[in-house]
């Protein structure tokens, strides 16, 4: 499991750091959506790997052995929410940038070839 | 005993004084000085109630706790020689603020000269009465930046900007050396402490840092009060109002060098290098300075190298190193600020009612301000160190010490000859600057006929000329005990025995005062007339201070652009690429010296499951990133798959509240993308031609892949070896342990969202809304590009059906476009609408909370507008998201005020269990409240940009309306809120 989730991080990590090299918003706006998600399943995995145990807990004392980390959970929790925002923001200014300069390439104007 | 924490006061009036003032409106003249005055003199009376403590040999300590953790507190000092120090920043402030409010002119906006003039005369209170050298450094900077102000002041002219300019540079160069002058300092001692730095006088001395902490230290002490060869931004601050050369050039500003000199006086003088250091260089400015202003032709400028020769005075006095020369350094610093205070306002005067300031122009006029002119011929007699004036006592005392052996170098040899030669040029311009402007035929061709000033400005000048007559005359009754209680404060037991007694008989020093007098009375004689035929001073006219200054500024400027197009690109991907191989470098460096190795955590069984959702999820990732650029939407729907692949495998890693935030936000995402999808261009085909990639480009391919493989490398392996590890005791523990006993929930991950860092998640909702509020308003400016303004291909299609056939109204396909799954979507709301509140309430015990639900019920709103359709929606549902955003943030920082009133800190929740009929038990925590805070800000901010981005549909551009006026189209206008 754990050598299967590194690989899928790396995988997400690889895509994503593509996808931003590359020199067209678009790209470079689906290239953070899969780097944020490779991040999150990072942090997740950070607090290790644990099935079936999530921090959902009985109102008894509690053995915090038995559950999963809450701690990267809260933290990926806003992380989420936060990315969509952003992920909007980055939008709309290449939409206003490509607006205004009349193309998509990330400097707002092409390259000299 | 007068309450230390009085001396908070002292210091905290000014500022606040400052804030009001500016505040006030730009005609309240009356009022700014009025509030100007009160506050110098209500510090002063402040101050001088704790003379009775400090004169008996007391030093005040107040400490007000600043980060007590780190041992930084705000720490107040007053003993008595710092005493004497704000005793004349309050007082010649006081009389400054009188005199301002005659000088400035109703058309300037006074309120923010006074208020620029408190706040200076806070920092440089601030200087005075700190007890911590790194506080003296704050204060110090601040005295920098609000004198820039001053000078500036009148900043449509563009001198006043120059000196402005020129006086912060150098000031605030000076500023960062004695910074680290103290830095320093405080490494040798082990403390900032004032106290203790003067405790430890031996040991700085013997320091092998004390060599570059004295020569930082005096550099800023140098720069600050206008020593050579730091000394010709002084003159150029000359553009500033009077008043205000007035305060700087006498009493404040530059006399700050000369406190830090004194402060420090007992620890870092005695030394050789201390001697050769700062008697030099007093020397040259005390010669220069004086040399300098015969030459001068504008009053001002000539009052300005007076001060430089004046203050290298006192420079040479304390490098001399014995405590009596340092007391005559005292002395004279309290002296200059009177008789020189008198004589700035007293050219104030002359400029305000003549019109000019150059000598060459002024003549005769005693006639004309009578009560001026004898006022001015007092402090100017004072300044020239005439008998019976406080100016020259001290200068007696310098005369006496100069002629005292202390090294036995040549400089010292020469001395007496230096000094006496100095004191006969300061006869010289006294005289030329009386003469010139009071004496001779009445003037003519002058801007304004002179008159005599009001009485109320000419106040401030005969109190200054008063005490430099008092001090003058009777010493001992006047500044005795308060120079006294200085001296001791700094010397302590070195303290030597001293007389300010007016007639010390016939010595050595009258008679060298009676050459200076009698010489200087000649050299006008002989030279006087002809002087305002010179156009430069000779000699160091050559130097060009300002031109070198100047010089170097360029040189700075060109090289650090220079460097700038060297190693800086505008290009993103070059950033970018720079960014990643930089983290690269740093992530790998400890594996590189440490090693790489798995750690003892036994691994969990490999569920297949599990593999083939991450094969799949992986094939999306790679499919996303190769047809990105090509086929947006497809990749777009890829995307998606991996988004997916991770909500399940936060499931599958017991993150329930993930998985559930992680599908939701998914839907959001995708229909934000989907939206925005529209308005991209459309991607042409590769412009290489048959397939063929030119080197280059194919060399840079090839390196942004293997740095995308190297970075996804390492994230795996980081990855791998941080799971394989058994976790750290962090502090999960506490948060699972309190979860339920103290913050009522069972939900761990909820409770530490709205309860333990709820005030994170309070700054991360007002993080959404500005970023909402960001978008909302990008898009109201919105330009979309020419192509894609154009009706899409499909709307053209379903138009032109409607045309052709028969009964068929305009835009009736459009409405009847899937309309089974259109009601289906619209019957949908109420029922995900509860899902979302189910969602919220349930958040604190089970997963959900705020941010799902509110994302839930602005998916039910977005599928109302994708069933309906924008227009049809608003017209029968009126949302108003930005008022969602403020009742959710007020919703949020109520809650967590609320508990102020029951006296916990902000954001502690309550929570207790109600009996409601039927329902049962139901857990109340005041977290809910705070939750159903964040779930009106998503709501609002998820909507707002949502349909901020869908309104761009219906808006018609300018360029189309104008094409053709299409009345189907819209009216183009935007109702959001």
């Amino acid at each position: 499991m754990e050598a299967v989730l590194s690989l899928a991080i790396g995988i997400l990590t690889t895509s994503g750091l593509w996808l931003l090299f590359r020199p067209r918003t678009f790209q470079v706006v689906l290239g953070l959506s899969l780097l944020s998600y490779a991040v999150n399943l990072f942090i997740v995995a950070a607090g290790r790997m644990r099935t079936d145990a999530p921090p959902i807990i009985g109102k008894e004392a509690v053995d915090p052995a038995l559950y999963a980390d809450p701690v990267p959970q809260a933290l990926v929790l806003t992380a989420i929410v936060i990315s969509f925002a952003t992920t909007a923001l980055l939008l709309v200014v290449l939409l206003a940038s490509r607006g205004l300069t009349g193309t998509d390439h990330v400097d707002g104007e092409e390259e000299d070839q | 005993m007068t309450d230390a924490r009085l001396a908070f006061f002292i210091l905290a009036l000014p500022f606040l004084g400052s804030l009001v003032a500016a505040f006030l409106p730009a005609r309240a003249r009356n009022w700014a000085s009025a509030l100007a005055g009160l506050v110098a003199l209500i510090a002063l009376v402040l101050l001088i109630s704790f003379y009775s403590v400090v004169s008996s040999g007391n030093t005040v300590l107040h400490a007000v706790p600043w980060l007590p953790s780190l041992g930084l507190d705000l720490t107040l000092r007053i003993d008595g020689f710092s005493w004497l120090f704000a005793l004349l920043i309050l007082g010649i402030g006081a009389l400054v603020v009188l005199y301002a409010r005659y000088y400035m002119s109703p058309e300037d906006p006074v309120p923010r000269f006074f208020s620029f003039l408190l706040a200076f005369m806070g920092s440089m209170l601030g200087i005075v009465l700190s007890g911590n050298l790194l506080q003296i450094v704050f204060f110090w900077e601040m005295t920098s930046l609000f004198s820039f102000l001053l000078i500036g002041y009148w900043h449509h002219n563009q001198s006043a900007r120059d000196g402005a300019r020129m006086a912060l540079i150098m000031t605030a160069t000076g500023g960062v050396c004695l910074l680290v002058g103290f830095l320093l300092l405080g490494r040798i001692v082990g403390s900032y402490d004032v106290d203790t730095v003067l405790s430890k006088g031996e040991l700085i001395r013997d320091h092998d840092l004390y060599l570059p902490t004295l020569i930082l230290i005096l550099i800023g002490a140098f720069t600050k009060s206008a020593q050579f060869p730091f000394h010709f931004w002084l003159p150029h601050a000359m553009s500033a109002p009077t008043p205000v050369s007035a305060y700087l050039h006498s009493a404040t500003m530059v006399k700050a060098g000369i406190y830090v000199l004194i402060l420090l006086w007992p620890v870092l003088a005695g030394t050789e290098s201390w001697y050769l250091i700062v008697a030099t260089t007093g020397l040259a400015t005390l010669l220069l300075g004086a040399w300098a202003a015969i030459f001068q032709h504008d009053l001002k400028g000539l009052l300005a190298y007076s001060t430089i020769s004046h203050l290298g005075l006192i420079t040479l006095l304390l490098g001399l190193g014995s405590p009596l020369a340092a007391v005559a350094a005292i002395f004279h610093t309290v002296n200059h600020a009177t008789f020189k205070a008198s004589l700035f306002m007293a050219a104030g005067i002359i400029d305000h009612e003549t019109g000019t300031r150059d000598l060459r122009k002024l003549s005769g006029l005693a006639h004309f301000m009578p009560i001026t002119a004898t006022l001015a011929m007092v402090a100017a007699a004072a300044m020239a160190g005439v008998p019976l004036l406080n100016g020259f006592l001290s200068k007696e005392m310098f005369l006496a010490e100069a002629l005292e052996a202390h090294s036995g170098t040549l400089l010292d040899r020469g001395l007496p000859v230096f000094a006496t030669l100095a004191s006969m040029f300061s006869v010289f311009y006294s005289l030329r600057f009386i003469h010139q402007t009071f004496f001779g035929p009445p003037p003519t061709g002058l801007p304004h006929t002179p008159r005599e000033a009001p009485h109320w400005m000419r106040l401030p000048i005969e109190i200054l000329v008063l005490l430099c007559v008092l001090v003058g005359t009777i010493p001992a009754l006047t500044i005795g005990p308060l120079l006294d209680m200085a001296v001791r404060s700094v010397l302590g037991d070195r303290t030597p025995a001293y007389s300010l007694a007016v007639w010390h008989g016939f010595t050595l020093p009258l008679l060298m005062s009676t050459i200076a007098l009698v010489g200087g009375v000649i050299l006008y004689r002989l030279f006087g007339g002809r002087l305002n035929a010179v156009a430069h001073s000779p000699i160091i006219g050559r130097l060009k201070g300002r031109r070198t200054f100047e010089a170097v500024l360029a040189a700075l400027i060109d090289g650090a652009r220079a460097a700038y197009r060297l190693v800086s690109t505008t290009r993103q991907q070059v950033q970018l690429r720079l960014l990643i191989v930089t983290a690269l470098a740093a992530g790998s460096l400890p594996f590189l010296s440490l090693g790489y190795s798995l750690g003892a955590l036994d691994q969990t069984l490999l569920d297949p499951v599990f593999a083939v959702l991450w094969l799949l999820g992986a094939a999306a990732a790679i499919g996303a990133a190769t047809q990105a650029k090509f086929h947006r939407l497809a990749a777009l729907a890829m995307v998606g798959v991996a988004g997916l692949a991770t909500c399940i495998s936060f499931v599958w890693l017991s993150a329930p509240d993930l998985g559930l935030t992680q599908l939701l936000v998914e839907i959001v995402t995708l229909v934000l993308l989907l939206l925005g999808l529209r308005w991209l261009p459309q991607r042409l085909p590769d412009i290489w031609r048959d397939g063929h990639i030119p080197f280059q480009v194919g060399f840079r391919r090839g390196g942004d892949l293997l740095l995308a493989v190297l970075g996804g490398a390492g994230a795996a392996a980081i990855a791998y070896a941080v799971m394989t590890r058994p976790p750290p005791n962090g502090i999960s523990r506490f948060f699972m342990e309190q979860a339920y006993r103290g913050g009522g929930g069972t939900n761990v991950v909820n409770v530490i969202l709205v309860d333990f860092r709820g005030f994170d998640t309070l700054g991360e909702i007002t993080v959404l809304s500005i970023v909402a509020l960001t978008v909302f308003t990008l898009l109201r400016r919105f330009r979309p590009a020419a192509e894609s303004i154009e009706i899409p291909d499909q709307q053209k299609v379903q138009n032109a059906f409607d045309d052709d056939r028969e009964g068929n109204a305009f835009g009736d396909t459009a409405r009847h476009y899937l309309l089974i799954p259109r009601i289906i979507m619209e019957w949908l709301f109420p029922v995900i609408l509860t899902c979302a509140l189910y969602l919220l309430v349930r958040g604190h015990d089970l997963p959900g909370g705020g941010f799902a639900g509110g994302i839930t019920a602005s998916i039910a709103i977005i599928l109302l507008y994708m069933a309906g359709g924008t227009r049809s929606v608003e017209a029968r549902l009126h949302i108003q998201p930005v008022r969602w955003i403020s009742a959710g943030l007020l919703c949020a920082a109520a809650t967590g005020a609320a508990a102020w009133f029951f006296g916990y800190p902000f954001l502690s929740s309550h929570f207790r269990y109600l009996d409601l009929p039927i329902i049962g038990q139901v857990p109340i925590a005041s977290a809910l409240l705070f939750d159903i805070g964040v779930f009106a800000v998503v709501v609002g901010t998820t909507v707002l940009i949502l349909i901020a981005l869908a309104h761009q549909s219906i808006r018609t551009p300018a360029t189309r309306r104008l094409a053709k006026s299409d009345p189907a189209d819209g009216d183009g206008q935007e109702r959001i809120d």
